[in-house]
């Protein structure tokens, strides 16, 4: 039984890409096959934070147009054999996702993979509708800030309304993952807290991911966070967030650093 | 002093922020985001085009007053009406349309 899933938010910056990279390196490290595809046409970055910028030769355009198939565009991961990634082209524009060539090359990965994970261009326009058209689930990646909780108010909105499933009266689940979060200012009232963003937009909560460094410093060595920085808090959220999707039960916790003297001493100039 | 007052006086801004976003998508929902107008949209429209039947409206004379609460929202129209006879010079005629419109909270 395979899944699609969208990655989605409206508002750029909340961390699709990261969250892409992230959850789809959780669920193959679980041994589930996965395969990622970036539909952010013109603009891709799925490639650069998963490491594999210098191995595209063809992209998600060039198969819905004929000029390659799956097995040449798909890209293995070298780290995790079960993960491979479809970029997308740097130089076509949106208007080359055509509905058939999507919903053709959507059909083909269901029957290689159990995930089939699309990230999503910020926005609302065809790039981001193209993604979520085929999705059997949803992850809304969230900040605790006004203008993003807007911003996705509107997409489940979307997805609720636009979709395939929507069409066809099915319902399409829908999780929310809130990045960026930190735990401090959120208890001195000066951010949103979960129960705040919860009750606004008022879907299931599948974690919550802290703000941290370890982000940044795995996509600058291109590598998903819980790869790179598997111990960290946000990898272990995201691991967490994975087993979610994949339906197990766990309580939502928002995971701490691992400090000991030794880390706090060295990690730091190691990386 | 100012630092003290800093310290004692501030509010934390989520409270805020929350009620903010509450009002706002409530709005945003009733329009269901797919360009369809919501209500105050519609009257504005439609009190205009009865405005207009009856008085040429210059556009630039007409403004426009929004305010959207979370029990009531105000649609404030004021028009500015060229050449009426009765009116001593220095007074602004004017036609002014309030029209408090209750929107329903999100259910």
């Amino acid at each position: 039984m395979s899944k699609v899933l969208v990655v989605t938010s409206g508002k750029g910056g909340v961390g699709k890409t990261t969250t892409t990279a992230a959850l789809g390196a959780a669920l193959a490290q679980n041994g589930q096959s996965v395969v990622l595809v970036d539909f952010d046409v013109g603009l891709r970055n799925l490639d650069l934070v998963m490491g594999a910028e210098r191995r595209v030769v063809f992209d998600l355009i060039n198969v819905i147009q004929g000029d390659a198939n799956l097995a040449q565009a798909l890209i293995k991961d070298k780290r995790v054999p079960s993960l491979s990634l479809l970029p997308a082209s740097q130089t076509r524009d949106k208007d080359a996702l055509t509905s058939e060539g999507v919903a053709k090359v959507i059909a083909e990965l269901r029957k290689k993979f159990d995930w089939v994970i699309c990230d999503s261009p910020a926005g609302i326009e065809r790039g981001a509708q193209m993604a979520m058209y085929h999705a059997d689930m949803a992850v809304i990646v969230t900040n605790p800030e006004v203008s993003s909780v807007r911003d996705s108010d509107r997409i489940i909105g979307m997805l609720d309304s636009t979709t395939e499933k929507a069409k066809n009266g099915e319902k399409l689940e829908k999780h929310l993952l809130l990045t960026r979060y930190d735990p401090q200012r959120a208890s001195r009232g000066d951010m949103l807290g979960t129960d705040d963003v919860l009750e606004i937009l008022s879907i299931p909560l599948l974690g919550i991911i802290p703000e941290s460094g370890d982000v940044l410093r795995a996509s600058n060595v291109g590598a998903p966070v819980t790869i790179a920085e598997p111990e960290s808090a946000a990898a272990r959220a995201y691991n967490d967030a994975a087993r979610r999707l994949a339906g197990e039960k766990l309580e939502v916790t928002i995971p701490t650093e691992r400090k000991g003297l030794f880390d706090w001493l060295f990690k730091r100039r190691v990386s | 002093m100012t630092f003290l007052s800093n310290i004692f006086k501030r509010r934390s801004s989520a409270p805020v922020a929350r009620d903010r976003l509450q009002i706002l998508l409530a709005h945003e929902r009733i329009s269901g985001g797919d360009g369809k107008d919501d209500l105050l949209a519609q009257l504005h429209r439609e009190i205009m085009e009865v405005i207009k039947r009856h008085v040429a409206v210059d556009q630039d004379k007409v403004q426009i007053k929004l305010d959207r609460g979370a029990h009531c929202s105000t649609l404030e129209i004021d028009v500015e009406v060229p050449g009426l006879t009765d009116v001593k010079p220095g007074e602004k005629p004017a036609i002014q349309a309030a029209k408090p419109a209750p929107q329903a909270k999100k259910a």
